[in-house]
């Protein structure tokens, strides 16, 4: 990755940490910027503490980094948990009326604004927001038109006086920076590229749509909710029926329901939410009825942590409903994936019958992301299955649950003529008749078990293994998988500054695992490091149990809060010296 | 292997729906009765049995679809109603019917029954109600009376039973009654009418266990059973009457057409993405215009 830039604003919930957040966001990605940005805050609408990260750069920013150059603190609180991210070179702009700067490193730059000489307070109660704003763009070298457009666009519905407004306070806090303050040693480049910005909550919905979903139940959990936002905003005009109904077993009920129909259809949720929806997935295996369920991991276990990311569902989606059944797993491994990803994930449980959980986590869900357009792709390949929607000619008795070799079965849809049949959570016959109609005939189960579970070696060789990704004789192999892909990237750009090499391994379907692939890479490699953000090392646990492969360490993250690319660094250079075979990095700053 | 004939140019007759298995409830048990009077209701409106899905939960009752030629599914324990709103939300142009049992729907997927109730989707509704938990072999149900004996309570149940008339009516049902097994021509009529009724019906129907409950037999119900369409005074369309009349239970037993309202738009009408005609019938792919409407506004 190439140069970047990255801003923190801080304040209390409430204080409007959001608007200058979209504001950056757009002159960024308008600038031809890349953007990837991340909101620490709490579960309360008023208080608390909210810190929102903006990293950018002409290449795509795939994590956000170890450091900011720029805080902008709303409150004092702010000021004293983050001035320490500063390093030389880096700039604070603050409210010099109401807060009191810290001691900063040596080389970071101090900018009071006199905010109640600059601006009328009394009538524009973020007035201290919109100064400041100005003044870092001034700062980051950035013309003032750019900020204006963004003023119109974002206030143009209030009128045409608000816009002034805001428009004037910015250019008294740009004006002001320009003469008082030092600009940023690197002006922040343009080019010609254009980007969208979106939350990977948008992109799950998005990529939904693009797969031909038609039908959307949910019921909001964070950090999920924001699917069921965007779905609820776009789905007439996309032509997708949305649903809000009365909880999660609803949910998946009503997603399966949709499903039989004919539909794609899909419903998305978190930990809890999903816990309900257990049940309805071994419906959704046995009565062969394709659906996708996208879990977006929240910290656990119970309500736990509902802002704050974690890796800490995989073995409740392992392990989700009872008994053996063919099922795909997949985690998106950043945000364009949680859009590339979704019709990928319907084309294998359309057409294997099963359903597929989007395996994703609060990170990616709430997280924002540029994306070039070019990739949000609404004209995917989709291939349904085998799927039978008309009559035709005159056959043999219908039998949904045929025995094939594939173990799949060609699906009629309900309104056909010639096709009525019954599907069943209960075990059956191939003609859907269940077993224990006549007697429990253990011949006919077993026959019913296998066909089923052939599905399995069809969705393996349809479904890629992982691949290796840097030098093949590293010093050390990191594995990964979903969110951490581009942290764990950036750790070993900081490693190779260091003089050690290190490649990685990111695995982005996790059923099928092509667990003979992954212990044949990870058999070459010299030194092997598990990164997961959780407590147990679920994906340790879930590799060593497949292929009995154990890392020489594992690097892990349980306090709620995403890696940055220096934990993951400084932990591999510890267990390089042999110092542990278990890294746990803290989290220096509180969010 | 028989060849099946496809095109149904003769009237739909009772063979026609016959499933592929002959039900195996006990004999004697109250739900053949429901089976037979929803196969003519079926018959006698002529509505083709391929355009019908008949989705269930778990119990004894709930094995319904797979004794009736329709489409059919048999979901899980308590979720019918989830599972076939789903189904008529994605192609409404199909007729819904939904059985189950008194446990299956007013115990364990109570709060479905609510929800569906107050979203007046065109389902209709069939409880088989025997007052106990007959597939797990006699446990006391929500509408088990106070101080029965069962398995689970030997010593008598005491908690108060639900009241699935009363429940429906405040619940926003827009069609409400309750048949009996025993009594075919009427439950015929009611479940014809329950049928063409445009919104959510819901249809309480004794259905009694002759294996589990000795308390609410044929015999038991028999000479308690009114029909209210003996009532010429009976006034179906006043919620209040309904009310009252919903919660007489003794001696005198209504059953009937408590409630009907057609003045409540169903969902599928109110429902502006439906215009466009079923779900299963539109494009899979989004208008391009559209979709690059959905990526300009991330710019
Ligand atoms: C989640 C779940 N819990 C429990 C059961 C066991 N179970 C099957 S049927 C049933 C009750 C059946 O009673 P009812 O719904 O009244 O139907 P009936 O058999 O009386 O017709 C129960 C408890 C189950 N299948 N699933
Ligand atoms: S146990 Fe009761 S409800 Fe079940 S089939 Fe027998 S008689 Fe009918
Ligand atoms: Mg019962």
């Amino acid at each position: 990755m190439s140069h970047t830039f990255a801003l923190g604003i801080g304040g209390a919930a409430g204080q409007g940490v959001a608007t200058p957040g979209d504001i950056f966001a757009l002159i960024l990605s308008r600038r031809g910027l890349h953007v990837n940005a991340y909101n620490a805050y709490q579960s309360i609408i008023r208080g608390g503490h909210t810190f929102l990260t903006i990293r950018t750069g002409v290449d795509k920013v795939e994590n956000l980094g170890d450091g900011i150059d720029l805080l902008l603190p709303l409150n004092q609180d702010t000021m004293d948990r983050h001035l320490r991210l500063l390093k030389a070179g880096g700039a604070c702009i603050y409210n010099a009326d109401t807060i009191k700067p810290g001691a900063a490193a040596d080389g970071v730059q101090l900018c009071a604004l006199p905010v109640s000489t600059l601006a009328d307070i009394s009538r524009n109660k973020v007035a201290q927001n919109t100064l400041a704003l100005g003044a870092a763009l001034s700062m980051m070298g950035v013309g003032f038109q750019s900020l204006e457009s963004v003023l119109k666009a974002q206030f143009g519905k209030k009128g045409e006086a608000v816009v002034n407004e805001n428009a004037g306070i910015a250019r008294a806090g740009y004006e002001y920076a320009t003469a008082n303050f030092k600009p940023f040693a690197k002006p922040l480049p343009m080019t010609e590229k254009r980007y969208a910005v979106l939350s990977g909550n948008a992109a799950l919905a998005m990529g939904g749509a693009a797969a031909g979903v038609k039908f959307y139940a949910a019921y909001p959990m964070s950090p999920s909710t924001g699917v069921l936002h965007w779905m609820a905003a776009h789905g007439r005009k996309a032509g997708i029926m949305v649903r809000q109904v009365e909880d999660e077993i609803g949910v998946v009920n009503y997603t399966i329901g949709a499903a039989h129909a004919g539909v794609r259809s899909m419903c998305a949720t978190s930990g809890g939410g999903f816990a309900l929806m257990s049940e309805g997935l071994g419906l959704s295996a046995m009565a062969e009825i394709p659906i996708v369920v996208i879990d977006c991991q929240r910290a656990g276990p119970s309500t736990g942590v509902p802002t704050k990311t974690e890796q800490g569902d995989l073995w409740q989606m392992l392990g989700a409903a009872f008994g053996d059944y063919p099922r795909v797993i997949a985690a998106p491994l950043d945000i364009g994936d949680c859009f590339t990803l979704m019709p990928e994930i319907f084309n294998v449980t359309d057409k294997f019958q099963c359903p597929g959980i989007v395996l994703c986590d609060l990170l990616l869900s709430e997280g924002r992301l540029s994306v070039d357009p070019e990739l949000l792709n609404f004209n995917p390949p989709i291939d349904r299955g085998e799927m039978i929607t008309s009559n035709g000619d005159a056959h043999d008795e219908y039998l949904r649950y045929k025995i094939t070799e594939s173990g799949v079965s060609p699906r009629a849809i309900p309104g056909i003529p010639g096709f009525t049949h019954t599907v069943s959570s209960d075990e059956h016959d191939e003609n859907g008749v269940l077993i224990s109609d006549e007697y429990t005939n253990a011949g006919k189960r077993r026959a019913m078990m296998e066909k089923r579970m052939r599905k399995v070696q069809g969705i393996e060789a349809m479904v890629p293994p992982p691949v290796l990704e840097g030098p093949p004789d590293a010093d050390v192999t990191l594995i990964g998988w979903g969110s951490t892909d581009g942290t764990i990237r950036e750790a070993r750009a900081l490693l190779a500054e260091q003089g050690i090499t290190a490649n990685q391994l990111q695995v982005r379907w996790l059923v099928p695992l092509h667990g003979d692939e992954i212990v044949r890479i990870l058999g070459k490699a010299k030194h092997t490091i598990i990164v997961e953000n959780n407590f147990s090392g679920q994906f340790a646990r879930y590799l060593r149990s497949e292929t009995s492969f154990v890392p020489n360490g594992n690097i892990r993250k349980y306090d709620g809060e995403p890696f940055m690319p220096h934990h993951i660094a400084e932990a591999v250079r510890e267990q390089l010296a042999g110092e542990t075979t278990l890294s746990v990095p803290t989290h220096e700053v509180m969010v | 292997m028989a060849t099946i004939n496809i095109a149904q140019p003769k009237p739909m007759v009772m063979a026609d729906l016959k499933g592929k298995v002959d039900p195996d409830w006990c004999p004697g048990c109250g739900d053949f009765g429901v089976l037979a009077a929803v196969q003519k209701a079926l018959v006698e409106l002529q509505i083709p049995n391929h355009q019908v899905a008949t989705v269930s939960g778990i119990g004894c009752s709930s094995n319904f679809p797979g004794f009736i030629n329709t489409y059919g599914m048999h979901t899980l324990h308590g979720r019918s109603l989830p599972v076939a709103s789903g189904l008529k939300l994605a192609n409404h142009e199909l007729t819904v019917l939904v059985t189950g049992g008194d446990g299956d729907g007013f115990g364990i997927g109570c709060g479905h029954f609510v929800h569906a109730m107050r979203r007046n989707i065109n389902l209709t509704y069939m409880v088989l109600d025997n007052q106990i938990y007959g597939l797990t072999t006699g446990q006391t149900s929500p509408t088990s009376r106070i101080g029965m004996k069962t398995k689970s309570n030997p010593y008598g149940n005491c908690d108060t039973p639900v009241n699935p008339l009363t429940l429906a009516l405040s619940s926003g049902a827009t069609f409400v009654g309750r048949g009996f097994s025993g009594d075919q021509k009427h439950l015929t009529e009611l479940i014809k009418q329950a049928i063409q009724h445009n919104g959510f019906s819901f249809l309480d129907i004794f259905s009694p266990c002759v294996t589990y409950n000795k308390d609410n037999t044929f015999q038991w119900f028999r000479p308690r059973v009114k029909k209210l369409e003996d009532n010429a005074e009976y006034d179906s369309t006043n919620w209040i009457v309904a009310m009252e009349k919903a919660t007489v239970w003794g001696d005198e037993i209504p059953i009937g057409k408590f409630y009907e309202t057609n003045d409540i738009p169903t969902l599928e009408e109110t429902e502006p993405v439906l215009e466009a005609g079923p779900m299963i019938s539109r494009d899979l792919y989004i208008p391009a215009d559209v979709a690059k409407k959905f990526v300009e506004e991330l710019m």
